[in-house]
Formats: structure tokens, C-alpha cells, sequence
């Protein structure tokens, strides 16, 4: 019964905030650390930023003491989205609630949420897109108690592919949005 | 210090880089039928100019690529002249030749070469051109170019755009161990250089008007960054790395803006204007929907950007000037976007969705607003406009493989960039 309200709440407040006009409408300042003039340090780890699997590095986060994350409810960590959608499917309900029990459960917790979509489209609005869906699921998230700080997106729109393949097998798996904890 | 580490890592790195990439071959895959028929008689050159690089070649090949001309064949040459004093032009008349370019390169010193050519008219005999270009050894292929180049302009009346480079993004390996490149190579797909390498994604390559520097996205550290970096040092600046998205750059027609597009903390997609000396921003677009893939009129004074705030992406134009109503300009089908526009500002190129593909379409800008699709593929996507205007390099899949192709403006010439390692994406045609 409470799995039931929880799925209707989250389906509900979801479609009723992605209709709402948008309130901050101010640009965040830069990350900390970043440089905004000069040339980038960044230089040496252009190279070497890779080297994780695609469900990100979410297995080693056991050791924060929030859970055994390769087995049971949190160990799915993405959410498939049907061609053009960014309305999380009731199969998908589970899914989010588990890790925001979790998120609210422990505080100190920190979530990357990876917006991805197919191949199909131009490459920047499909940005966009993946922007759309990974804001979904962090409403979905907010909705259920989670702290607006411990959410982030980030969009990779096409360019990072879970499937290779330019027919609907490999698409549904790249429209999606992939769960990583962060330290 | 940090900086000039940078600095010192990124050209270390460029010149490690060079020339790692695969070559790309073109195919001209639909010519035109009425083909301007050209003869490229073979330069006359000392052994030692000869056995470092044939000029004549290239120059057929680059008018052969264009698809506007129909080279002869060397073979089906009776004679090989070398200056206009030395043409029987009843003979390359009978060859049905309308027009011949003969020349002669000859060796200044060791390592610097004198290219003589001349253009005639078969059919008046008049001489259109006559000039001299001397280059060193390595400039021989750019020096090449540039006889294509005035050849193709005297003959068409269009400035040729053999000499110009080409950026793109290849992606090597296999999901999920994929590692992308931005290169940049010659028009031809030749002497290809990788600018940058990640083995996260890379994307959205916008030329300086210098043709200098190249802005772009990286996904390092697994965030989005646009950067911008000079070429020729390697050195390279991150000018916007806000929380959120930071895609889409295109640089002002001046030189000294960038239009991005940026987000708000929940996720609102909306296009900016960053002064590069300053690094102050100025927000242009104010949707709750997406507005992205910003491109500068040629004055400099409005945005023509994709938006979805009527249902599906469309494009639409602003001016820069606060307080400016955005105007939709495509409303044939229900996805049309990332404009660029040509030369001229006549026309511009984006992707349209037709059949159930996406392509490659053109809408003029000046009159009715008529709209030409020029491709056929499912997947024609990024398209670029050569500076001339005169043809459209984009990306595409051909048999489950990202390949670059080119058409011309009037659709008329179709062709293809073959490579033969990795995944190509997203080509920018450079400036002249």
C-alpha cells in the first residue's frame, strides 16, 4: 500500500513539476576550483579520465556504510526511457524510490544522476534531452525527501552509448539515466 | 608555472599526436553531369622535385573531388606540354577539352621549389592566368591547394576552398572502452593531426574566423568544460565550466564572444553570449524549454538557435539586444535543427526529419523561404558549410559506421570520406 502511494506521489508530483515554469533562473557560479582565466591545468588528466565501467563506480560506495549496492533493491542503477520521453515508467517507480530511502537514510550521500540518449537527432539538442530526463528523476528523487544537495546531472545526450548499434535494441538501452554515487 | 606546464604538456602532446590517425580517401559518390572537361597536364620537375611530390596530381584531384570538373585521363594525353607556347590546341580540342592547365616546378635550393602554372582557354586559346608560388617541401601540398584554388575560382567564378582544413571528432574502440579525437586535417582528409584526445567524449568543434583556435566541449573528469585552444601552441583555456551543462559554443563573427549554451540548476537549457576578454555573460534566450546550438548571423548582431518551446525542435533567429522576440524560421515537419549558415547568409543547412530519417535539408533565407532536403540517409546529421558556400560537409552511418560526406549546396554532387579506423563525427569546415 505504501509502495502504491509512494508510485502514485512521485508519478504525480513529477508530471506536475515538469509543467511549472522555471524558478531559478540564475546561473550557478563556477565549480569550486575551476579556473576561468589562464590557460587549464587540466592537461594532464585529458588522457586518463576514463577507466570506469558504464554503471559507474557505484559498487565500491559500499564502504560509506549505506548498504550492500551489488545486491537487492539498490543494486539496479538505471532507468530506461521510452524514444522522445522523459516521463519515468511505472516499472521504474521501485527503482527510485529504493535510492531515495537510501539518500534520505543517509545524508551524507552524494548522487550523480548521467542523462543519456539514443543516437537518433542532432547532437547538442540531444544534450538537452538527456538534461530532460536526468531532471526527472532528481524531481522524482526531491519529491520523496531527498536533499537538493545531494543530487547533481550531468547530460552526456548521445556521445556516451551503453549499446552500439543503430537499430532499436541498442537505442533502448542508450535512452537512460545511469545512478552514480559519488564520494 | 602552471600555465606553461600546461602549455608545454598539451604542444608535447600535439606533436606527439601528429599524423597518428588513419588518412581519409574520398569517393565521389554522384557527380555532375555537366562537367566543365579539364586537362592537367603533368608539371615538368627535375627527379628530385618529381620523386618528393607530384603537384599536378593534386590539382586534378582536388577539381576531380569537386565533381563541377571532368579531368582527362593522363593515359588519353597525346603529348605533355609543359607552357602555353608548347599547346596544340587543335589537338586537346579534339580531346574535347574545354580548358588545360600546364606548368613546369623547379627546384630554388635544397628544400624550397619554384611551382610555374598557366591556364588556357582550348577553345579562344586565351591565357586566364599565369602565376608563380614557391614553397618548401612540406608546403608543396598547401602550395598545390592553391593553384586548385585559382583554377576552380577563374573557371566557376567561386573562391576555390581547396586550401582550407576541416575539424572533426573520431571515436575509436568500443563501448564502453571508447576514446575520442579532435582532428584537424587538410580539406582532403589528408594530413590529419589530432588537436586533443579524451576518453571522455569530445564534442562540438567551432572554428575561431581566424582559423586560429578552436572552441569546444570535453566531458573530462566527467563534466562538460567548453575550451578554447590555439592551434598552433597546443595551449589551451577553459572558459566555461558551471555547474551543469556547458555546450554549444560558436564563435562571434568578431572574434571576441562565444555563444554557449548553459543551464539552471533545474535543468533549463538556455542560450548565452560570453565575452572571451572578460568572461561576462549575457543571457540571450529565456524558455523553459530547450534553446540550444547558437550560430552568429554574419553582422554579428543575432542568433539563429534551435528551440523546442512549440513542441519539437525548430529553428528560430534573435537579435543579441535585450529584450528581442525570437522568430521561428522552419515549419516544414516536426524537427528541424542546428542551423549554419552559408557564406553569404543566403541559405542555411540544419537537420530535418524526413521519412522517418534525419537529413540534410536547406532553407533560403533571402525569398520565399523555400526548403531543398539534399540527402537520403537516415543518420545525416552536423552539417558545415565550406566557406565558399558551395558545398555542405556533414556526418552519416554507412553499414553501422560514422563517415563524413559532402554535398554541394545545390545537391547536385554527392561524396563520401572514407576512413579506414574509427567512428567520424561532427566536421567543421575552417575558414579561409
Amino acid at each position: 500500500m505504501k509502495r502504491i502511494i509512494s508510485i502514485a506521489l512521485l508519478l504525480a508530483g513529477a508530471a506536475l513539476l515538469s509543467g511549472c515554469p522555471k524558478k531559478h533562473n540564475v546561473i550557478e557560479p563556477p565549480v569550486a576550483g575551476t579556473q576561468v582565466s589562464g590557460s587549464s591545468s587540466n592537461g594532464a588528466d585529458s588522457a586518463s579520465t576514463s577507466g570506469r565501467g558504464l554503471n559507474g563506480d557505484a559498487s565500491a560506495q559500499g564502504a560509506n556504510g549505506a548498504g550492500d549496492y551489488t545486491t537487492g533493491p539498490l543494486a539496479k542503477k538505471v532507468i530506461y526511457f521510452d524514444f522522445d520521453k522523459s516521463e519515468i515508467k511505472p516499472e521504474f517507480a521501485d527503482l527510485v524510490t529504493a535510492h531515495a530511502r537510501n539518500l534520505t537514510a543517509h545524508p551524507n550521500l552524494k548522487i550523480k544522476l548521467e542523462g543519456n540518449t539514443d543516437q537518433r537527432g542532432t547532437r547538442e539538442y540531444n544534450i538537452g534531452l538527456g538534461e530532460r530526463r536526468a531532471q526527472a528523476v532528481r524531481r522524482a528523487m526531491m519529491l520523496q525527501g531527498v536533499a537538493e544537495s545531494q543530487l547533481t546531472t550531468v547530460s552526456f545526450g548521445a556521445e556516451r552509448p551503453a549499446a552500439e548499434g543503430d537499430d532499436e535494441a541498442a537505442w533502448s538501452q542508450n535512452r537512460r539515466v545511469e545512478l552514480v554515487y559519488t564520494p | 608555472m602552471n600555465k606553461r606546464f600546461s602549455c608545454l604538456m598539451a604542444l608535447g602532446f600535439l606533436l606527439f599526436c601528429t599524423r597518428s590517425q588513419a588518412e581519409l580517401v574520398v569517393e565521389v559518390t554522384k557527380g555532375q553531369a555537366d562537367a566543365i572537361p579539364i586537362a592537367i597536364v603533368p608539371f615538368s620537375s627535375p627527379e628530385a622535385a618529381a620523386a618528393s611530390f607530384d603537384v599536378s596530381q593534386l590539382v586534378s584531384d582536388d577539381l576531380a573531388r569537386s565533381g563541377r570538373f571532368k579531368v582527362t585521363d593522363r593515359k588519353d594525353m597525346i603529348e605533355q606540354p609543359h607552357t602555353g607556347a608548347a599547346i596544340s590546341f587543335d589537338d586537346w580540342r579534339r580531346l574535347s577539352n574545354d580548358y588545360i592547365v600546364v606548368g613546369q616546378v623547379q627546384p630554388l635550393s635544397a628544400d624550397r621549389f619554384n611551382i610555374s602554372f598557366e591556364l588556357y582557354n582550348v577553345l579562344t586559346r586565351q591565357r586566364l592566368l599565369g602565376y608563380q608560388i614557391s614553397a618548401n617541401k612540406p608546403g608543396l601540398r598547401l602550395a598545390s591547394h592553391q593553384v586548385a584554388d585559382m583554377v576552380f575560382e577563374k573557371i566557376l567564378g567561386i573562391r576555390g576552398a581547396f586550401a582550407t582544413r576541416i575539424a572533426y571528432i573520431s571515436v575509436l574502440g568500443t563501448v564502453p572502452h571508447r576514446s575520442y579525437r579532435l582532428i584537424v586535417a587538410d580539406a582532403d582528409g589528408e594530413n590529419p593531426h589530432v588537436v586533443m584526445q579524451s576518453n571522455e567524449p569530445l564534442m562540438s568543434p567551432s572554428w575561431s574566423p581566424d582559423g586560429q583556435s578552436l572552441a569546444y566541449v570535453s566531458f573530462e573528469g566527467r563534466l562538460p568544460s567548453v575550451y578554447v585552444q590555439l592551434l598552433k601552441t597546443g595551449e589551451r583555456q577553459r572558459v566555461s565550466a558551471r555547474a551543469g551543462v556547458n555546450q554549444a559554443p560558436a564563435w562571434s563573427p568578431d572574434g571576441k564572444k562565444l555563444a554557449l549554451t548553459l543551464s539552471t540548476r533545474d535543468g533549463n537549457l538556455d542560450i548565452y553570449v560570453m565575452d572571451l576578454a572578460s568572461q561576462a555573460l549575457t543571457r540571450i534566450t529565456d524558455d523553459p524549454g530547450i534553446d540550444t546550438e547558437p550560430q552568429w548571423s554574419k553582422d554579428g548582431q543575432n542568433l539563429y538557435f534551435t528551440s523546442d518551446r512549440a513542441g519539437g525542435p525548430q529553428i528560430y533567429r534573435i537579435g543579441i539586444q535585450s529584450g528581442d522576440k525570437p522568430r521561428r524560421l522552419t515549419f516544414q515537419g516536426s524537427y528541424n535543427a542546428r542551423a549554419r549558415l552559408s557564406a553569404d547568409e543566403s541559405q542555411m543547412a540544419f537537420v530535418t526529419q524526413e521519412d522517418g530519417g534525419y537529413r540534410i535539408a536547406t532553407q533560403d533565407l533571402r525569398g520565399r523561404g523555400d526548403v531543398q532536403v539534399l540527402t537520403k540517409g537516415h543518420f545525416d546529421v552536423s552539417p558545415s558549410y565550406a566557406p565558399n558556400g558551395a558545398e555542405i560537409i556533414y556526418a552519416t552511418r554507412d553499414r553501422g559506421r560514422g563517415v563524413l560526406a559532402l554535398v554541394s549546396a545545390d545537391g547536385r554532387v554527392q561524396e563520401r570520406l572514407v576512413s579506414s579506423e574509427g567512428e567520424l563525427q561532427e566536421p567543421a569546415w575552417s575558414p579561409f
